[in-house]
């Protein structure tokens, strides 16, 4: 493909590329300096031409900065979840849409088998196979693997341009280019979008920005249009994630604090009216979400909202036909009382009588990070669901972490709907992205698109300040550009003669560290993110790559010597893997959605092997696979997740006790491990 | 319903060895098919040797010996294995070229240990190829006496069954001894406790007492699949008998066992006794009383019991097959690959029952057919047509998941039948539900009038002045 063979040079693009964007809004202006008052026309022209072109490299930029993984392994899919993911795909391309949405897997969660079609977000299986079917009408014969291997880049191309338009609302083009620049390449971001990433995560994120856009967008303009456009958008983020609950929550939050700062408008009322009824309806077609919009614990914030903005509207129109001031403080008293006593009271009876579910586990383990280790270890022992370290935030988001307290202060400086929404957005994705590894990558495009301000902002101020110097020193031909240069020459006449030299040296400071960025940016994108995991290299003792394709040839060990309705049982990590290369039965995979029966592995991994043989055979086990990595020093294998098992089949079934296989609190796996360990079928 | 498998491959394996014989080619035309015929006729026993699941019967066994005078002195039981069409291979326990296998095939389907005293066996047999030939699902016949040797007593430990631990130990019985002319130490018994099951001892009852002078042994506890053929009066008790009692015998009463069997799982047959004697020529002539019985046999049971036991052990009885496990939707006749939840559907299995010949139609009315995941959701008795097919209907549970027909039949004596055919059972499909509720009419109703209303008020607000 003609983007694999761009890709060598994608570390001079990188570099190049990202420094010379902030320096567009100082060479627009410039250029709008020196040109005459009859060629404006032209200017505004070239300032076109200039951000179409630079956004048209941000988007390739974005695509090729995640093909490391193509270019240093193969095109491939990645992890764990991706498999089932393509696995889905294949299915949906091969046997139509009806046999996908109706597709009962037998050959997964033995014996209980798995609704495939209602249990799993289509999005990304529908986008993948509508681009596999749209290239295949344009004779592009494809094949279904690499189209799902690059789907993810492509949606991040999109992010970036939904970003620009993003930036562009709340603040300026300037700060909409510098996010798209940002987003392209932020580490937090890449982590989920690699080529072969395969993931809900890479389209949900554009969704995700798209929708809060649009939304953005409606409550800006009060267009039913854009409401109705960002309906839609939620309505894509809900085929394609299970993160659409943060957008169905961060909005009516955002609502709420509008309405209680006094910034109720007619806008905001058509907006989120719109958004919220049409999502909501559009949102329920999807099967693994059905009617969870009225009856889940976490979908009802929104629709108190709802209820609550028509409330205003009711109270509005009394305001409009009262005219006495205290009468009506006296209905609005006894209004909002009667509102909030009464949707109190329909969610007690609801969540009583069972219709409203309380919230769920996952949900609770954010709020309060210490709920899921004490008490669902199946969520704990994800190692993407841990609290995040400081060290990974730096790694993801490098100077974003500096630069994201500079744009809460622009943002709040010049407080508007706009801004306060990214405020919020930004706000509470932080606090997730603390609780969750994982969660980093929905603060990413907040945190971009805050950065963003702080830089597009930092660089206009300070360009500002050396365009005023040489105007001084230019005779002062400047009547154009308006008020607000005036004002702040005023300023500039009163303030230090070393400003323009500061001016120069923060200017080259940003420039630098925007450079130290996009370094940092590709080092990790490279070294980092782009591993698939099921290949593993290291570094021999020599310096050179090694290798080790295990996995793959485990799997295709069972696919070749093991008959064709074998059971496998394994960890649920791996059942995803043995279903789709290994086309196997397994026991359980990756979708946790049956805690009993991971606890019934974790058991018979953790039993006598007189007990576990029992237990296999009434799951008519053929065969079990372990992972073992000691001999080449892979750190996640099966007895690293050993205690993991112990826990949560010791959550079901209380005869498997922890302090079992620990010695003194610690766990070891040598000659002085505990008896049970060493006797157990691990 | 299809006829039983026959045996019947032999013609059809013959024929491309035709042209290749030299004679045949020479024959005139005429002559074909008469030589035809007659090799048909002469490899047919050679053919029919094989042991083969069509077949079950064994047909090639090997008797080890301690010395050859066996071979007259039990010479009835040999007889009637021969006349039953059984191909016997007798070699001394020792003889040096002793092998079950060669090139990986066994060379015998049954091996008979008539050789209480041996030490070590000669040639490349041992205790793990005797082990090794019963796993692969061969039949054993062991006897022992009161000179068994380690090996025999450790090959029958392996079998399940503990032999008296003293050497000089013989099963002992003062009250059910059988009467002879001198009075002797009560060690020559006649036992008529017999296990209650027609399958194992044939149809017609065992009225005579069968006489036993041997060794005891008992059942280990641990395995379920050893079983008492004949035991020993609760009076009997396991001693030496020219010595002083001096401690209380270690094996009393009806748990000592004269006669063992066990069936293992797959299928291979076992039987263990601790008397060569039962087997000989001697006991199955001699009259007998048994003391305290005023009745008189002129003729003791031994050979109708050795009879229906060796009939039992080489699979010429109990042995079931079962085959064609068939299952459709009611009304079609397909096999599909998945059910639906509350399908109808028809399950039929043909069960079978080798009588030493041909397999002959099973009849029973307590086989079970489970639909089963994890646990048994459906279990249905099959009714059967007498002529070897069972058939039973039901629904499908409304459960999804993938469910396996299971049928396990083990029944004392027979074969144990496991048969399990897995099949995936779906939910409804998004079109298989009903497209309109009557019940929900009320709502269509409210969608309908609200779409029209809001309509109508649209229009009206926008264009009514």
């Amino acid at each position: 493909m003609a983007v694999t063979k761009t890709e060598p040079i994608n570390g001079s693009t990188t570099k190049s590329s990202a420094p010379p964007l902030p320096s567009m809004p100082l060479k627009s202006d410039l250029l709008s300096i020196l040109s005459l008052k009859s060629l404006r026309l032209k200017t505004k022209q070239q300032e076109l031409l200039i951000r179409v072109s630079i956004l048209c490299l941000v988007y390739v930029l974005a695509f090729i900065t995640r093909l490391f993984s193509v270019l240093r392994y193969e095109s491939m899919i990645h992890e764990f979840d991706p498999y089932f993911n393509y696995r889905t795909t294949l299915f949906l391309t091969q046997k139509g849409f009806y046999e996908f949405w109706n597709w009962f897997d037998s050959e997964s969660w033995y014996p209980l088998g798995r609704i495939i079609g209602g249990t799993l977000y289509p999005g990304l299986m529908v986008t993948a196979a509508m681009m596999y079917w749209g290239l295949r009408f344009l004779r592009f014969a494809v094949h279904i693997r690499e189209v799902c291997v690059l789907t993810a880049p492509f949606f991040a191309s999109n992010t970036t341009l939904v970003a620009y338009f993003f930036g562009k609302e709340i603040w300026d083009t300037g700060a909409g280019l510098v996010a798209a620049v940002l987003i392209a390449i932020c580490p937090g971001y890449i982590s989920r979008s690699v080529a072969g990433s395969y993931d809900n995560e890479g389209v949900a994120i554009f969704a995700l920005l798209l929708t809060f856009y649009l939304f953005v967008k409606a409550v800006n303009t009060g267009s039913l249009a854009w409401g109705l456009a960002s309906a839609f958008g939620y309505f894509y983020m809900v085929s394609a994630w299970g993160g659409y609950v943060f957008i169905i929550n961060l909005i009516p939050l955002y609502v709420l604090a509008l309405l209680i700062t006094g910034r109720y408008s007619m806008r905001l009322y058509v907006a989120y009216n719109c958004m919220y009824v049409l999502g909501m309806l559009l949102a329920m077609q999807i099967r693994f979400v059905g009617f969870q919009h009225v009856q889940s614990g976490e979908h009802m914030a929104a629709m108190g909202v709802f209820f609550l903005m028509q409330v205003f509207y009711f109270l509005d129109w009394v305001k409009h036909l009262l005219n006495d001031k205290k009468l009506f403080e006296a209905f609005l008293r006894i209004t909002v009382t009667c509102a909030v006593g009464v949707g109190a009271i329909a969610l007690g009876v609801g969540t009583a009588s069972g219709y409203i579910s309380p919230w769920s586990g996952r949900f609770y383990s954010l709020l309060d990070p210490t709920y899921a280790k004490d008490h669902i270890p199946i969520i704990a022992s994800v190692s993407e669901h841990q609290p995040t370290a400081w060290s990974s935030f730096m790694f993801d988001f490098h100077i974003l972490l500096f630069l994201f307290p500079a744009g809460l202060y622009f943002c709040f400086k010049r407080l508007s709907d706009a801004t306060i929404f990214i405020v919020m957005y930004g706000l509470t994705s932080m606090y997730f992205a603390g609780v969750m590894v994982r969660l980093i990558l929905v603060a990413t495009p907040a945190v971009c698109l805050i950065s963003a301000i702080a830089v597009s902002a930092t660089i206009k101020n300070l360009t500002m300040l050396l365009r005023t110097k040489s105007k001084v020193s230019q005779t002062g031909s400047t009547k154009g550009t308006g008020g607000g240069k005036t004002s702040s020459k005023a300023m500039l006449d009163q303030s230090q003669p070393f400003q323009r030299n500061g001016a120069i040296a923060l200017l080259f400071g940003a420039f630098y560290l925007l450079s130290r960025y996009a370094i940092h940016c590709t080092w990790v994108t490279s070294e980092a993110y782009s591993s698939p995991s099921i290949v593993l290299a290291a570094r021999g003792a020599h310096g050179n790559r090694v290798i080790f394709d295990d996995y793959r040839e485990a799997y295709y060990w069972l696919r070749q010597n093991t008959p064709p309705d074998a059971k496998v049982m394994s960890w649920w990590d791996y059942g995803y893997q043995i279903t789709a290369m290994g086309n196997r039965t397994v026991i359980v995979d990756n979708n946790t959605w049956n805690n009993t029966h991971i606890a019934t592995v974790g058991r018979a991994m953790s039993s006598y092997e007189d007990e576990a043989y029992e237990i296999m055979r009434s799951l008519d086990v053929d065969y079990v696979l372990v992972v073992f990595g000691g001999v080449t020093g892979y750190s996640s294998d099966d007895i690293n997740k050993f205690l993991w098992m112990v826990r949560i089949g010791g959550g079901v079934f209380p005869v498997i006790k922890e302090p079992d296989y620990l010695v003194n609190g610690e766990y070891r796996v040598d000659k002085g491990a505990a008896p049970k360990m060493l006797n157990c079928l691990m | 319903m299809s006829p039983p498998h026959r045996v019947n491959p032999q013609p059809i394996s013959l024929s491309p060895r035709q042209p290749k014989d030299p004679t045949t080619t020479k024959m005139a035309r005429s002559n074909f098919s008469v030589l035809t015929i007659l090799s048909v006729i002469l490899l047919l026993p050679v053919l029919s040797l094989s042991f083969s699941p069509d077949s079950p019967s064994d047909r090639r066994l090997l008797v080890l010996f301690d010395d050859l005078s066996l071979k007259s002195s039990h010479s009835i039981f040999f007889n009637s294995l021969k006349s039953r069409g059984f191909d016997l291979d007798f070699k001394l326990a020792d003889d040096p070229k002793l092998a079950l296998q060669r090139y990986g095939q066994y060379l015998y389907d049954g091996l008979i240990l008539f050789s209480p005293s041996i030490e070590r066996f000669g040639g490349a047999l041992d205790l793990a190829a005797v082990l090794d030939f019963v796993d692969s699902g061969h039949d054993l016949f062991i006897a022992a006496d009161s000179s068994a040797s380690d090996l025999i007593k450790s090959v029958a430990t392996e079998c399940g069954v503990d032999f008296d631990e003293d050497p000089s130990a013989l099963v002992i019985d003062h009250r059910s001894y059988a009467v002879v002319g001198t009075e002797g130490d009560h060690t020559l018994i006649a036992a008529d406790d017999f296990i209650e099951s027609d399958v194992l001892l044939g149809e017609n009852k065992i009225e005579a007492p069968v006489l036993f002078k041997g060794i005891a042994h008992s059942l280990n506890a641990a395995n379920n699949l050893v079983l008492k053929v004949l035991s020993a009066s609760p009076a009997a008790y396991s001693a030496n008998p020219s010595s002083k009692l001096s401690s209380p015998p270690s094996l009393t009463g009806s748990s000592i066992s004269l006669v063992s069997v066990v069936q293992a799982r797959n299928n291979a047959r076992i039987m263990i006794t601790g008397s060569l004697d039962l087997f000989s020529n001697r006991f199955f002539r001699s009259s007998v009383q048994k003391a305290g019985s005023p009745k008189k046999y002129d003729k003791s049971g031994n050979e109708q019991f050795v009879a229906e036991l060796s009939k039992w052990v080489f699979h010429e009885r109990g042995h079931l097959k079962a085959v064609n496990l068939r299952h459709n939707k009611a009304g079609e006749t397909d096999e599909p690959a998945m059910y639906r939840i509350k399908d109808d559907l028809d399950f039929s299995v043909e069960i079978y029952e080798w009588s030493g010949k041909s397999w002959e139609p099973y009849v029973a009315n307590d086989v079970q057919v489970q639909f089963y995941m994890m646990s048994p959701y459906v279990l249905k008795t099959l009714s059967n047509d007498k002529k070897g097919l069972y058939h039973t209907s039901f629904k499908v549970p409304d459960v999804y998941g993938v469910f396996q027909f299971k049928v396990e039949y083990n029944r004392l004596g027979y074969t144990s039948l496991l048969l399990s055919k897995q099949i995936p059972v779906r939910p409804f499909k998004h079109n298989e539900y009903e497209r309109f509720i009557t019940a929900a009419f009320p709502y269509y109703g409210a969608s309908f009038t609200m779409m029209a209303g809001f309509f109508i008020f649209s229009f009206v607000y926008l264009y009514h002045k």
